[in-house]
């Protein structure tokens, strides 16, 4: 299997860096903003777009994660898949601004389980989505308002994220 | 997971996992909307040939928190005899398109032969069979015993070095069975602590150590104390001089409850005799989890059902966990 790398960690970093900024010119600053990583790998991305945040901005955002296993609509075409933790930030959700953050946009469906998690949970004012990599290959009307690279890619073909905080190293490759 | 039958034959990342996710099912119900979409679709029959209050309600409880459907038989009162009936009702239940079944039956070995009998495609949940095994209370016992231990903290931990006195009427106890299978599999040292008469025969081979007398296994510091119910219903022979003396010897009052350490538990499956295995002063006390076993059972039988009905269906028919 060969794979070739399409991001590397520079180019990472320079993406979310990008988004970080993007998030906070379209909500004219950090108020009310509540990031939200989608397990595994959204959460080390939006741990680290809160720290971009912060550092930009010298306020602290809060961060936490959302589970969307429960919530999935293909359950049953898979193995049970173990469930992950959902932390949501002490201040809650209702009337925020939620930043929802993924590593990879594809068909759709984990975001349409997570707006569905979100609904169970409180009721945000917007919700908003960033993605590291957009790869196309859409089922839902869903779009991301925050994308850190467009990579075209194959159905067929496996796009592979990897971050520091869970696999040691940051690179983001694909192949078949 | 196919079926769960008993802790017995349950390994250790097993029951870990149905822990773990159990973890995942009890922090969505301290949600504003408690109900998940997981089991849409899905029917889960209630199937009790016994009473039961408590279990029925907590397993209806957790898959319509899943949102299944719930379908409840009672069977009490029904003269035919186990054998054939139980087949004619299990193919009714499988014509009625069940995808999963909990079953409680007085018949040690019912469930086991639901499940691998081919009467019914549908995943089997043992809610209690006769004097042998009622794995879901074992494992939210054992879910209770790791949350008041590790609090936030207690995914992925067993209960290594945790050690356990059960207390009471052992020889009839399937929650006591049950329990000293997955507690010793899960790491801890278990004592049972009974009159002599209610210790059974075969329990040489168990993984246990075993004692007469209540003080002296308090003695040691335990860190959970499990009284059983004294089975009125299943007395029929004069296991102990009388009800007092039972109180006095196994019972735990409150100046027994007072010898134990700070942070130690005191458990009780419930329906509890109050001033027979339990006195008020103790299961009422901070240290009681009579209550949190009730919330934490509703956690660990959702945890069981997604993970019997959740994922893809492996069809090896009548394969244990």
């Amino acid at each position: 299997m060969s794979a070739r790398t399409v991001l590397q960690q520079a180019d990472i970093s320079r993406a979310l860096t990008r988004i970080a900024h993007e998030i906070l010119e379209s909500n004219k600053g950090a108020a009310g903003l509540v990031l939200l990583g989608i397990p595994t790998r959204g959460v080390a991305l939006a741990q680290r777009l809160g720290a971009l945040i912060d550092q930009i901005t010298g306020t602290a955002v809060p961060v936490g994660s959302l589970d969307v296993t429960m919530y999935r609509d293909d359950l049953a075409k898979h193995p049970t898949r173990s469930p992950q933790p959902t932390e949501i930030p002490a201040g809650g959700i209702d009337g925020k601004t939620v930043v929802l953050v993924d590593d990879v946009l594809f068909s759709g469906r984990s975001i349409r389980a997570a707006l569905d998690a979100l609904g169970s949970i409180g009721r945000p004012a917007i919700v908003r989505l960033a993605i590291l990599v957009d790869r196309g290959h859409r089922e839902l009307p869903i779009r991301p308002d925050f994308v850190g690279k467009n990579i075209p890619s194959a159905r067929t073909e496996r796009v592979n994220v990897r971050l520091t905080e869970n696999d040691g190293a940051d690179e983001v490759t694909i192949g078949a | 997971m196919r079926h769960l039958l008993d802790t017995h034959s349950l390994e250790r990342a097993t029951a870990l996992r149905i822990l773990d996710v159990a973890e995942d099912m009890a922090d969505t119900q301290s949600r504003e909307i408690k109900k998940l979409p997981t089991l849409r679709g899905k029917t889960v029959v209630n199937l009790f040939f016994e009473d039961s209050t408590r279990t029925r309600i907590s397993f209806e409880a957790a898959a319509k928190r899943l949102s299944a459907d719930v379908i409840n038989f009672a069977a009490k009162g029904s003269s035919v005899s186990k054998g054939e009936s139980l087949k004619d009702t299990a193919q009714t239940l499988q014509a009625m398109g069940a995808d999963a079944v909990v079953i409680r039956h007085a018949a040690s070995g019912a469930p086991r032969t639901l499940a691998t009998s081919g009467w019914i495609s549908a995943g089997v949940v043992n809610a209690g069979d006769g004097t042998h095994e009622h794995p879901t209370q074992a494992l939210l016992d054992a879910f209770t015993i790791r949350k008041r231990r590790y609090g936030a903290d207690s995914r992925g931990r067993d209960l290594s070095g945790v050690r356990v006195v059960i207390v009471g009427d052992v020889l009839h106890s399937r929650v006591a069975r049950s329990n000293v299978w997955l507690l010793t599999t899960l790491g801890a040292e278990v004592t049972l602590v009974s009159p002599p008469t209610l210790v059974p025969q075969n329990v040489s081979a168990w993984p246990v150590r075993v004692l007469y007398s209540l003080d002296e296994a308090l003695a040691v510091g335990p860190d959970a104390v499990m009284m059983l119910r004294i089975q009125l219903e299943r007395m029929n022979a004069a296991y102990f001089p009388s009800e007092r003396e039972y109180s006095r010897t196994w019972g735990l009052d409150a100046v027994r409850a007072a010898t134990l350490p700070g942070d130690s538990i005191v458990m009780h499956p419930g329906p509890m005799n109050r001033g027979l295995e339990i006195s008020s002063e103790a299961a009422d006390s901070p240290r009681s989890t009579v209550l949190e076993q009730v919330a934490n059972g509703v956690s660990v039988r959702m945890a069981v059902l997604y993970l019997l009905l959740a994922g893809e269906r492996d069809d090896e028919r009548g394969r244990d966990l």
